[in-house]
């Protein structure tokens, strides 16, 4: 379990004050012109050195990401884009930083644009974020206020961060579309390549990084990447913010080490799996588009990338949806693919026409009006879906219903059972009107 | 140039080639819809995927990956790319079967059907059954206009419409609203598209949700002859091909041709075929008390050789208009100079052009395909987006690229592409001509500046005298001479205009010009299809056209013609193109070729012309002026244009309107067009009211 000295994030809770003030006495923005005095190569490093893994799903090494900024600026200027529009089911941790600890953030932000020469960074928050983003908004006028941020900053890197609300699309949260959005047109995702780090917004280099991944930043390089790596499993380290809803005991976020067990997690800081262990059904373990794990393979799993893929899911942006026994899986699934449907963007024809279909389908089976035969064909539309899209957002779409097929197959199977075999009794009766 | 292996076949391809047209450089066909070589690049459509060796283990979109975006292999190796991989053939099975779940398959009723892309690649490479057992989607219709019907369930969302309307016609009239399965293409307000170019839409549509409206269930593309033509509607001479079943005209579809409208035409290029049904000539008629009556071609000509007779040489007179071919227009010429007379024009509009002072003096010297070279534009009193509209998505195009500032002198209107507005007429262009204006600077400081002068300067009491000190100020900015440019532009208006002057179809020695003779100047009068003018009370008119418009209802005896898809013919384009054309359908009833009309009133005249055959005249034609042989352009001599500048005269104060009334109702073909009326109504906002 990781101890509270080692926590990032603390204020998670909002417990303590929120302004700068109070945001300093817990020790954030100590140092934060050292920092950038040692140097562009000594950050890039150091963010390498700590093997932090972007926390927005993908799991991309952030201080690589950074390290793709072209060197020296060719004219254009540089911008850092921080992603905040979180909107995937089950995700709720950069909520949490905005509203109570965003001083994490800014200071991150400042540090971060130094590191890929950026003087300008954009917060792009999600439409529903309102009071997120007042709270983000006045922790950044603080540091406008106590000489933070703005020309000739304490810090000595020239540096404006702008808040930008979105209109509460789930894909503009793909760093593409995010940049189209940006820029005032059609959150639709770009063709890579060329990637943001080249032809970015307004067509300059720009970085898109999640809130976490930026926000936790300025203490690993007042601690030492070394010491970040040394949390958690290697390649899997550091500490992170770990979501859990559903059916617990105790729904929360808390920061933990990478690399607890997620029976530890439950048991530590959700109270338990409502009902006992024995009534756990399945975990979606990262997030809406993460295949699910039935309880036998996700109880003793390791959380953390490697742990669960060898379960055959992702880790996501770690957000954990408990389901336990009175869970109607298939419709679950099935209204998750209803999300993916809907916030489809329309672009390209796979996940366009295929995010439909499958819902469909999913729908039928729910109340089992469906052929066994389906099953299988569902499963070849969601292959035609991954892999054939602009963005990730068709495989976002195509897994969970491939992680459903995998393990609750049966159950699918059961449903067209029933169905057939109660077709002719569910025939309403006839009754002569009086 | 970058190498690269497709399906194992090497090739070598330059470094800014996609992967799709590397591989169509190797031959290995790749599926596509909403990838198109003139427009930007969306990746939408996904049916272009390949295999990419060594790439991620997905295909990946041909159209939007360049070949210097992959990766060399291990040892150096050419990259590979692959087209015909189980996986490619699933991806494609794959997209296909997305694309049709939602299709309505109505190809039976639909007008696409037959030429439709997405009925063709279903058939190469999609599956042989359906899966899908869900209800399908249905669209509404929107109202585009009265050119484009839409049947909107068909769209595959390719958005090739929307980014031709924002890219080449520059109108943000279309767009995609909507996400996911909801998206829809529409114009927002259901208002009519306001683009000259709308009707392109219906061709880059690769499936039947956008179809011309006016053709709507007349004909299936396997039933028409094709016939492949020049079209006449505006000087640019754009390539087209008739489409015709029976002998009536079904539709006009672009050709491509790179120098001249790559594959755009005009609406009224397009739509004008039911103006050649309506209100056509197919008899001779004579007046007689004061009717015009049917006649036979005996009648007629017995009335008009009885009024040659009685006319004295000087006091008869021929007119062309702007439809005419160079080859009638030469037999005329012939006819009347062996009549005596001098007594010629072609320039109905008055314009101030004279094939005595060269060649250059009246053509578009830099080409239309040199637009795309030029890097400033002055434009004096052109409306190119009317006059001559695909030239103007050209100038639009060049524009798109950056750095072309575009100076205007006359009417201040929308030409789709940022322009800096200068003035109205002759006083602005006397400032810019004493560099007393910053834009002067510009086109100064341009390697390749342009000028291009329109009719509505150049008619007129001054016109001369603008030609001359637009020669003078093209010669001083350095567009005409250095490196083989020529950046001195006349933007002609009517097809036939060029060919006139090169035949020199103008007044000879003591001639009558076109207002002389229109105003009573001649007792008589051969007027060619010269629609746009009105003669006055006096002369006997014969009038040798297609239409029973504006001439026909002057003409004392008239005689039918065919119209420009009715015979052979040669055009002359703006650049000094000479573009023959071929015969797509025949006359109707009595109608003949205008130069045999000619030929047979010759021999009656006593004055018989020397040829007996279309050969034998173009023979006689293509002694006297080697340029119309071929289609090639010659440059012209620039040393006409010095000779010209040298004749700078004070210039009166006048502003430049518009030679173009309206776009749509340009030529009598296009007012006897029902299509093209709607759209003039359209265009001008005039809406239809109860009476109250």
């Amino acid at each position: 379990m990781l101890s509270d000295k080692d926590r990032i994030f603390t204020n998670i809770y909002g417990l303590s004050d929120k302004s700068l003030k109070g945001a300093m006495k817990r020790g954030l923005w100590d140092g934060t012109a050292d920092i950038l005095a040692k140097g562009r190569d000594w950050i890039i490093n150091e963010m390498k050195a700590s093997g932090l893994r972007g926390r927005g799903g993908a799991g991309f090494p952030t201080g690589l990401k950074w390290s793709f900024m072209p060197k020296q600026s060719d004219g254009r200027p540089h911008y850092l884009v921080v992603n905040a529009d979180e909107s995937e089911p089950g995700t709720c941790k950069d909520r949490e930083i905005l509203r109570n600890d965003p001083h994490t953030l800014v200071e991150g932000c400042v540090v971060a644009g130094f590191a890929m020469g950026a003087h300008t960074a954009f917060i792009y928050v999600r439409g529903e974020f309102i009071r997120e983003r007042e709270a983000l908004q006045r922790a950044i006028d603080e540091c406008y206020d106590a000489g933070l941020l703005g020309r000739n900053n304490k810090c000595g890197w020239d540096f404006d961060i702008i808040v930008h609300h979105g209109a509460g699309a789930y894909i503009c949260g793909e760093e593409t579309a995010l940049l189209e959005s940006l820029e005032g047109k059609k959150g639709q995702p770009r063709l890579k390549p060329p990637f943001p780090a080249n032809v970015g917004l307004y067509g300059c280099p720009t970085t898109v990084n999640n809130v976490e991944s930026i926000a936790v930043a300025p203490t690993i390089l007042r601690r030492g990447g070394a010491w970040f790596a040394g949390i958690g499993r290697p390649n899997n380290v550091g500490t992170k913010l770990f979501m859990i809803s559903g059916h617990v005991e105790r729904p929360c976020v808390v920061e933990e080490a990478m690399g607890i067990t997620f029976r530890e997690l439950i048991e530590r800081h959700a109270g338990g799996i409502r009902g006992g262990w024995n009534n756990l059904l399945a975990v979606i373990p990262g997030g809406a588009s993460c295949p699910i794990v039935p309880a036998e393979d996700i109880m003793d799993c390791v959380m953390d990338f490697d742990g669960l893929r060898e379960v055959k899911s992702s880790f996501g942006t770690g957000g954990a949806i408990v389901m336990d026994k009175s869970t109607d899986v298939v419709k679950a699934i099935a209204r998750i693919s209803y999300f993916f449907k809907h916030e489809s963007c329309g672009q390209c024809t796979p996940c366009r026409e295929g995010t439909g279909w499958m819902w469909r389908v999913l729908e039928r089976m729910v109340t089992g009006n469906a052929q066994k035969t389906e099953i299988d064909m569902l499963l070849d539309i969601t292959k035609q879906v991954e892999g054939h899209t602009i963005c990730a957002l068709g495989d976002a779409a195509a897994w969970p219903i491939q992680g459903l097929i995998r393990h609750f197959r049966a159950e699918i199977e059961r449903r067209i059972d029933e169905f057939s075999r109660n077709a002719d009794a569910s025939r309403p009766v006839l009754v002569a009107a009086e | 140039m970058a190498k690269l292996k497709v399906d194992g076949k090497e090739v070598e391809v330059p470094d800014h080639f996609t992967l799709l047209q590397a591989a169509e450089e190797a031959g290995a066909e790749i599926p596509r819809f909403c990838f198109h070589e003139r427009l930007s690049i969306a990746g939408n459509c996904r049916m272009c995927l390949v295999e990419v060796k060594g790439g991620p283990p997905k295909p990946q979109a041909s159209c939007a990956m360049g070949v210097k975006d992959l990766r060399p292999g291990p040892n150096g190796e050419a990259p590979e790319v692959f087209t015909n991989t189980p996986m490619v053939k699933k991806a494609r099975e794959g997209v296909m079967e997305f694309l049709l779940i939602n299709h309505p398959l109505d190809c039976p009723i639909c007008d696409q059907g037959g030429e439709c892309d997405l009925q063709d690649q279903a058939m190469a490479y999609g599956m042989d059954r359906s899966r899908y057992r869900e209800n399908k989607r249905a669209v509404e219709d929107k109202y585009i206009g009265p050119l484009v019907k839409t049947i909107m369930t068909r769209c595959i969302h390719c958005t090739r419409c929307v980014r031709f309307t924002t890219e080449v016609a520059g109108i943000s009239e279309l767009g995609l609203i909507g996400r996911g399965e909801d998206a829809e293409i529409t114009t927002y307000l259901e208002q009519a598209m306001t683009s000259e170019l709308q009707g392109n839409v219906i061709d880059l549509c690769p499936v039947g949700a956008l179809t011309s409206r006016p053709y709507a269930f007349q004909a299936r593309p396997w039933e028409l002859t094709k016939t492949e033509t020049v079209d006449v509607m505006d000087a640019v001479g754009s390539s087209i091909r008739v489409d015709v079943r029976g002998r009536e005209v079904m539709r006009i579809l672009p050709r491509v041709n790179e120098a001249v409208n790559e594959e755009w035409i005009s609406d009224k290029t397009r739509f004008v075929w039911d103006g050649l049904r309506t209100q056509r000539l197919d008899r001779p008629y004579v007046r007689r008390g004061g009717r015009l009556t049917p006649a036979t071609w005996q009648e007629a000509f017995a009335a008009i050789a009885e009024k040659v007779a009685a006319t004295a040489p000087e006091r008869l007179g021929a007119i062309a208009g702007d439809l005419a071919t160079v080859e009638e227009m030469w037999a005329l010429k012939r006819l009347i100079e062996s009549l005596g007379s001098a007594n010629l024009d072609c320039r109905q509009d008055g314009a101030a052009l004279d094939p005595a002072n060269g060649r250059a003096s009246y053509l578009f010297n830099s080409t239309i395909a040199g637009i795309e070279d030029a890097d400033a534009i002055l434009l004096i009193g052109a409306n190119p987006r009317f006059e001559a509209s695909v030239l103007n998505a050209r100038i639009r195009k060049r524009w798109r690229l950056g750095d072309l500032p575009i100076g205007v002198i006359g009417e201040k209107t929308d030409l789709r592409y940022e322009t800096t507005y200068l003035g109205a007429g002759v006083e602005t262009l006397t400032d810019v001509a004493k560099a007393n204006r910053a834009f002067f600077d510009a086109l100064k400081a341009a390697e390749r500046p342009m000028v291009i002068v329109g009719s509505s300067a150049l008619t007129g009491e001054g016109g001369a005298a603008i030609l001359a000190s637009a020669a003078a100020l093209a010669q001083e900015i350095g567009a005409i001479g250095g490196d083989g440019w020529n950046g001195f532009n006349v933007l002609h208006t009517a097809a036939s205009r060029v060919g006139g002057l090169d035949i020199g179809f103008v007044p000879g020695a003591h001639g009558l010009g076109f207002a002389g003779m229109a105003s009573g100047g001649v007792d008589l009068l051969f007027n060619l299809g010269a629609d746009e003018v009105d003669v006055a009370a006096g002369p006997f008119v014969v009038y040798i056209g297609t239409h029973g418009d504006r001439g026909a209802h002057r003409a004392d005896v008239i005689l039918p013609g065919a119209a420009y898809t009715e015979k052979s013919g040669t055009w002359v384009n703006l650049e000094g193109r000479a573009q023959t054309s071929s015969r797509a359908a025949f006359p109707p009833g009595d109608a003949r070729e205008d130069w045999a009309i000619l030929r047979a009133l010759s021999a009656v005249l006593g004055k018989t012309l020397p040829f007996d055959s279309l050969s034998a005249l173009r023979a006689e034609l293509y002694a006297a002026l080697p340029t119309l042989r071929s289609d090639a352009v010659e440059a012209a001599d620039t040393g006409a244009l010095s000779a010209l500048a040298q004749r700078t005269t004070s210039l009166s104060h006048s502003s430049f309107g518009s030679s173009i009334g309206d776009f749509y109702l340009t030529n009598p073909i296009a007012r006897a067009s029902k299509v093209m009326a709607e759209c003039s109504r359209l265009a001008h906002a005039d809406h239809l009211q109860a009476a109250e």
